[in-house]
């Protein structure tokens, strides 16, 4: 069974269509891509993927299940986490606490434990606290964990996003560029981070990336989608080549 | 040893103040003026959680007060005293003790029930427009109340002080103080407990980012009842409270003049800020009372100081900080656990 099925995804905002006949599948364990133009659509269908949007048409399944109606942090808990296109954190909350929240769909205790202080609720504390501190040792971050996201480097909150999103121990991880605005030193570290999350962990990656660099030298598989519509999907070499993506970036040659 | 320091001396000042009450030390005025500190550090707190922690603008928080205090007064009446309604006291005065602690959790119950009529709409709306929600809850609960005859309507409601004798005539010693420090304690002890979890920080994620929060799994319906019901449900009790230090109350009591001033004194001592928030409820009934001379000028000199108040110190005296963040030493002595 696959991971993710789209079959059909379409979304119509008033007269504009920005995700037409969308279809993808993908399985576990896989990095892929999706590439396009500015305004292709591409967030779109993360937006929908993660219930912030429901589908005008079509349907998405994860793991064999239809997400309809699932509002986002239902869609979370079933393992799809992900970063955003501008950086989400929670500004004035340390960077140990952005990392507990979100393990807030496996918290496992209830209001009555909370006031109580049950064994229950000390007990799932020290876990969501062990998971936070592993996360934050594995992604080199112990020695930002008691400091305000808003006051870190734009690269290292980056990765404060996504260890965030790690968190959520996804099955499905979505980045949503998570290469824009990093400069080139940060981007060979996102590179490796991304590589050593995919090696490390059991979750299947999907970004929207606008650089190149970073889309060929991760991925396996990229969609190419503009206007809506896919217009490619295959390997870096293919995708590369391929006159119909050339001229969605470049537009035609005849002037 | 030393994280328990404070809970001995907590427990130990209530005493300490409980006797001197007892035994005269401090006259009739300044047990009073004790007890409405305590009243406002309930209020300040609980709406602190809405306004401060969650980010959104409630400024109607003394229509939930003002539920609580007509169902545990109506309570209370019922049981303990000789009522319009049926007649003869239900109970004999020796219960009062246990009636007077129920009545309050009942009181406090319909308010957090009736803090769903803002908290439902919350889950669509936010900011100013929530805010005009809130005004307009406090104004429905206002004039419910005032139209209804048969607790009093503008004339007020009575007959609570009963309660209080009742009490007296098991152990003689000052039982509404002794309630109103317990219900201090405990609310910032819940609040406390709530906000410190994992599951309270949630709604801190909601003031900061609330599409990150849902999208991180936070379920933000769920955390905005969870802060508006506890939050209205808390002022119910300092609601009940009120009404059985005066031992009577009226509509007018709980308008939107009451709301202004529960939010002054959360932004006075910073939103986010636990016990910020309950020192200033502690210093602005210190200084309503220093006030009193000016009479209705207070309420000239008082809007002043919140003018320059937002002027030089936005955040209020404390920001989001608590007083440990402040003085790390206090450490040592306390921790919430």
């Amino acid at each position: 069974m696959s991971l993710l099925e789209i079959n059909g995804l379409t979304r119509r905002f008033g007269g504009l269509i920005a995700v037409n006949d969308f279809n993808i599948e993908l399985g576990e364990h896989e990095l892929v891509a999706l590439i396009g133009p500015n305004g292709a659509g591409k967030t779109t269908v993360f937006n929908l993927i993660s219930g912030f949007y429901q589908p005008s048409e079509g349907s998405i399944k994860l793991k064999g299940r239809d997400t309809k109606g699932l509002r986002p942090h239902q869609v979370t808990g079933l393992g799809v986490a992900r970063t955003f296109q501008g950086i989400r954190l929670w500004g004035n909350m340390h960077v140990l606490d952005n990392i507990r929240i979100a393990q807030h769909y496996r918290l496992g205790y209830s209001l009555v434990d909370c006031f109580l202080r049950t064994k229950n609720y000390v007990h799932r504390e020290k876990e969501i606290d062990r998971i936070a501190w592993e996360l934050l040792e594995a992604m080199d971050l112990k020695d930002v964990a008691f400091e305000l996201p808003r006051n870190l480097p734009y690269g290292v909150q980056r990765r404060v996003e996504i260890a965030r999103a790690m968190s959520v121990k996804p099955s499905l991880l979505l980045l949503d560029e998570p290469a824009a605005g990093l400069n080139s030193a940060d981007v060979e570290g996102l590179i490796k981070l991304v590589r050593w999350i995919y090696d490390n962990f059991p979750v299947t990656i999907w970004m929207i990336e606008h650089q190149m660099k970073v889309v060929m030298s991760l991925c396996s598989r990229i969609k190419v989608i503009d206007f809506g519509t896919t217009i490619a999907d295959g390997g870096p070499e293919d995708i590369q080549k391929n006159p119909t993506v050339i001229k969605a970036y470049l537009g035609d040659d005849t002037i | 040893m030393q994280k328990k320091t404070v809970t001995i001396a907590v427990f130990a000042a209530i005493a300490v103040i409980v006797a001197l009450a007892q035994f005269g030390v401090l006259s009739p005025y300044h047990v009073s003026v004790i007890m409405f500190m305590g009243v406002n550090v309930i209020l300040a707190t609980s709406l602190n959680l809405v306004n401060g922690y969650m980010g959104e603008f409630s400024c109607g928080h003394g229509g939930f007060m003002c539920v609580g205090a007509y169902v545990s007064s109506l309570c209370t009446v019922l049981m303990f005293s000789k009522n319009a309604i049926l007649g003869a006291p239900l109970l004999p005065p020796s219960l009062a003790l246990i009636g007077f602690p129920l009545a309050l959790v009942v009181g406090s119950a319909f308010a957090a029930v009736a803090g769903l009529v803002v908290a439902i709409p919350s889950f669509k709306t936010r900011g100013d427009y929530l805010a005009i929600i809130t005004l307009a809850a406090n104004y429905i609960v206002i004039s419910a109340i005032n139209n209804m005859e048969i607790i009093g309507g503008p004339r007020g409601f009575m007959g609570m002080s009963a309660t209080e004798v009742g009490m007296k005539s098991l152990v003689d010693i000052p039982w509404v103080l002794i309630f109103v420090l317990l219900g201090t304690l405990f609310t910032v002890w819940i609040l406390r407990r709530f906000v410190s979890s994992t599951l309270g920080k949630g709604v801190p994620a909601i003031c900061q980012d609330e599409i990150a929060a849902e999208i991180m799994s936070v379920d933000t319906n769920r955390m905005k009842l969870i802060a508006f019901m506890l939050s209205s449900g808390i002022a119910g009790l300092a609601g009940g409270l009120f009404a059985h230090i005066l031992g009577y109350v009226n509509p007018q009591s709980f308008d939107i003049m009451r709301s202004t001033e529960i939010m002054v004194m959360v932004y006075l001592g910073g939103m986010g800020s636990l016990s910020g928030t309950a020192l200033a409820a502690i210093l602005f009934t210190l200084l309503m009372e220093a006030l009193r001379f000016l009479d209705v000028w207070k309420w000239v000199v008082i809007p002043l100081l919140l003018i320059l108040l937002m002027q030089f110190r936005p955040e209020g005296l404390m920001g989001s900080k608590e007083l440990a963040d402040l003085f790390p030493k206090l450490r040592k002595y306390y921790s919430f656990k």
